[in-house]
């Protein structure tokens, strides 16, 4: 099976665009806040929109049309419609769009950083804690039609993704995290083990040894001419978790930008260290990971637990051609720490939002919506289909879910190893996740992160040299293109709007003109007014 | 006095509105339309091509061959001529290109919108950027580009490889505009109802309509995945509807680039059933 993805064009466009549109546009998009109602109108007809993402996989769109479905049954008044996205960015990009057009949709999958920037807007996005809370519709409340979670079911952590600004803005769908795919073949060729817990310097060093040509320019270990031992899917990741793990400055809770200081310069030299001996590089540069493990061409692929169905010469999907297919072992691991005694790794995965609308029964039946997401019939059935997780202690606890983990390797399908053991190592770890700080222009903060590591890359392979001068011009220009010197400390709270445009101050002088001259009129007028009365009086 | 008071607030005024007026207008035009224009202007005039100066290149330009030859990595600079624009994105666009000897594909090359509009095929555009491969295509990454002043204009002609299915000769033809002709549609997978469809939104099915279409067509024996790729012709194109009418078991022509990924993964722009 090939799946023919594409290079998504996800980016900094939508935080310009926010700055712009969102920035000029208050009054045109505030809306009421949102109340509960008293009671949900069933007499009432309501056409929802749900922007949903999946992996371009058919069983995760099948699992939203089914639980659509489920919910129409169960609440005939309403009808969702599904709008289908496989990037994130996308997402983002149209919903800032349409934020300012007030043609935003009902629910959207989403992440908390994204949200940061939505809310923006007046009221745009629903706050879910008296939602949530309500007896009658909340979770697990008395007139929900179907099994929801209590709130007390929800993995706290995970919920707390959702809370910013001191409100829960979203909830979670489900949750992955990152995961090493080891060619466990080739690394026992090279005269290393698999170690439990990995660390940095032994995948340096492996992927270094792993660079050894014969004298033909075939690389030893696989004997082919292409071969690049170490291969990061998201270089943003990479970057975050690695300042994370070595107590390097990202940003604080209040959006303050850290990112620039001397731990990011080590980072971006060991980088460059080892792109310069061709043992590592990204999916941007060089195309999937998993393209590359599986064609014995990688021997460490570092990319979601959300692509285990991809990894591994047994992998139910797969782009490359059977020819080129190589059999090897597939170890999984965490991702490499630095300190494996205490280990770190990001949370990440879709969350959901809800867009305010002028109907507040349209809010509440996006909310009810939101909440079928939650129950167990879809969060174990599209968790099984990736290395997810569910969101819920009621899903992950659940008998079907714990037979589905039990059955690890049964099958090269349902119950593929390798995409089971990547589901294991969030559950076993949720502990050791975390999240960084949401504010508006995190997002951005996001995308610089990891463009500072593709142009290290980069740099290096079209041989310019990366010296302290480079990365000192790199943070500028990082700074620059991503404009994060322009933004306030005000955490999620609104943007810094910055100096008035001209003609907005135009505008204002020629006001301030217009009023001086008339109270100069009357003005006039009365002191004339009072002469003419005084030389009448005498 | 008091009318001559009036007169000027109102001009104030109007002349404070008119600026306002402006300034909606240029927030308006600062927001780029973020999805692919996606219309690709047809070669079936390819006779139209001006051959006569295609030859002609500036100093420090590489021909196609030393773009072949010149490693990974490596800054190249050609000259070469507008063929389809694919996408427009943050001020990056990602457009097919071809001079006589051969086609380029440059990925995400800077361009304004401005610039993009005015990228119409045949125009002829000095680039420099660095040769690359992602999954097996070979690009123009992180490129700029000028227009070449007073460039003569190339319409590249369409080339038949339906004989080069299936060889080592067909990359050769990497990004070029093609045709194939004589292949027969099949199955692309199964409906909900188990039925043979023609074929899919997306690689799986996963998609919906405005996605990539996939679909497979055959020849003496052998099946290759063809796709519209929505960037570059979008539901709104006739070769959208064209793929989407396809029926299991059509004899179609086509036209396309020749794009690559993980092998042979052509990009149509055209679908005609005989």
């Amino acid at each position: 099976m090939r799946r023919r993805k594409k290079r998504y064009l996800c980016g900094f466009l939508a935080t310009l665009l926010c700055l712009t549109v969102l920035g000029g546009c208050h009054g045109s998009m505030g809306r009421n806040e949102f109340a509960v109602p008293e009671s949900f109108d069933e007499t009432m007809q309501h056409e929802i929109t749900f922007w949903a993402k999946n992996d371009t996989n058919k069983t995760q769109t099948e699992i939203y049309e089914k639980a659509i479905k489920g919910f129409e049954a169960l609440y005939p008044n309403v009808k969702v419609n599904l709008r289908l996205y496989t990037d994130y960015g996308r997402i983002y990009n149209d919903v800032i769009t349409n934020i300012s057009t007030g043609t935003t949709p009902n629910v959207c999958i989403t992440y908390p950083d994204h949200i940061a920037t939505y809310l923006t807007g007046d009221n745009c996005v629903v706050p879910l804690d008296s939602l949530m809370e309500d007896d009658r519709f909340g979770l697990a409340g008395s007139e929900v039609r179907f099994d929801s979670p209590a709130k007390e079911e929800m993995i706290p952590q995970f919920l707390t993704e959702c809370a910013f600004d001191n409100n829960y803005y979203a909830v979670p769908f489900m949750r992955s995290t990152e995961a090493c795919y080891i060619n466990k073949t080739y690394v026992e060729k090279l005269g290393y083990e698999v170690p439990e817990e990995l660390t940095w310097d032994f995948i340096w060093e492996v992927s270094e040894a792993a660079t050894a040509k014969d004298a033909e320019g075939n690389y030893l270990v696989n004997g082919q001419k292409v071969l690049i031992p170490f291969i990061y899917k998201s270089t943003d990741n990479m970057m975050i978790q690695l300042l994370a793990q070595s107590d390097g400055g990202y940003s604080d809770e209040n959006g303050k930008v850290l990112i620039f200081n001397e731990t990011t310069k080590d980072i971006l030299f060991d980088v460059a260290e080892h792109a310069k001996t061709g043992a590592f590089s990204t999916f941007k540069i060089v195309g999937y990971p998993a393209n590359f493990l599986n064609a014995g061409q990688c021997i460490f692929a570092i990319d979601s637990t959300a692509g285990a169905t991809w990894m591994g010469s047994d992998a139910p999907l797969c782009d490359i051609s059977e020819d080129k297919l190589v059999r090897f072992e597939t170890e999984v691991r965490m991702l490499p720490q630095l300190d494996p005694d205490n280990p770190q790794m990001i949370s990440q995965g879709p969350s959901v939002c809800i867009f305010n609308k002028e109907n507040p029964q349209e809010v509440l039946a996006s909310w009810l919506f939101v909440q079928y997401l939650l129950t167990n019939e879809v969060q174990i059935a599209y968790a099984r289909t990736e290395g997810y997780v569910p969101v819920t202690s009621k899903a992950q606890t659940a008998e079907t879910y714990v037979d589905y983990l039990s059955r690890s390797g049964e099958d090269n399908a349902l119950y593929y190893d390798i995409k089971i053991q990547a589901s294991k190592l969030l559950l076993e770890n949720v502990e050791h996740t975390f999240v960084t700080p949401v504010f508006n222009g995190s997002t951005s903060l996001r995308n610089a992160a990891g463009q500072m590591i593709e142009e290290v890359t980069k740099a290096i392979r079209r041989k310019k040299e990366v010296n302290e001068a480079f990365i000192e011009d790199l943070f500028a220009d990082m700074t620059s293109l991503y404009r994060l010197d322009q933004r306030s400390d005000a955490g999620t709270g609104k943007e810094e709007l910055g100096a008035l445009p001209s003609t907005a101050v135009a505008l204002l002088v020629t006001l301030a003109v217009a009023w001086a001259g008339m109270g100069l009129y009357v003005g006039l007028s009365y002191l004339k007014k009072k002469k003419r009365k005084s030389k009448d009086s005498h | 006095m008091r009318k001559i008071l009036v007169l000027a607030a109102c001009t104030l005024l109007a002349v404070a509105c008119i600026g306002c007026g402006k300034k909606e207008k240029e927030e308006n035009n600062v927001t780029p339309e973020p999805t692919a224009t996606a219309a690709v202007e047809n070669n079936n005039d390819a006779n139209n091509g001006d051959k006569a100066d295609v030859d002609a290149e500036s100093e420090g330009v590489m021909t196609y061959a030393e773009y072949m030859a010149a490693a990974m990595d490596s800054e190249v600079v050609i000259e070469t001529y507008v063929q389809a624009k694919q996408s427009w994105w943050e001020d990056k666009a990602t457009v097919y290109t071809q001079d006589k000897d051969g086609a380029y594909f440059l990925y995400n090359m800077a361009c304004s919108a401005e610039d993009y509009e005015k990228l119409v095929p045949g125009t002829k555009i000095k680039v420099t950027g660095y040769k690359g491969e992602w999954s097996g295509e070979i690009e123009v990454m992180d490129a700029t580009f000028e227009f070449v002043e007073g460039g003569d204009t190339y319409i590249a002609p369409v080339k038949d490889v339906t004989a080069l299915l299936g060889t080592d000769e067909l990359i050769k033809h990497q990004n070029e505009f093609v045709a194939f002709k004589g292949m027969t549609v099949e199955a692309a997978g199964q409906d909900a109802e188990g039925n043979n469809v023609a074929f899919l939104y997306n690689w799986d099915g996963s998609g919906q309509d405005g996605n990539d279409l996939y679909f497979n067509v055959s020849l003496n024996g052998a099946t290759y995945s063809f796709t519209v790729e929505s960037y570059l012709c979008d539901n709104t194109t006739d070769v959208y509807a064209a793929v989407k009418n396809l029926k299991v078991g059509d004899t179609v022509d086509m036209e396309g680039f020749l794009y690559w990924y993980e092998g042979v993964n052509p990009h149509i722009t055209s679908v005609t059933v005989k």
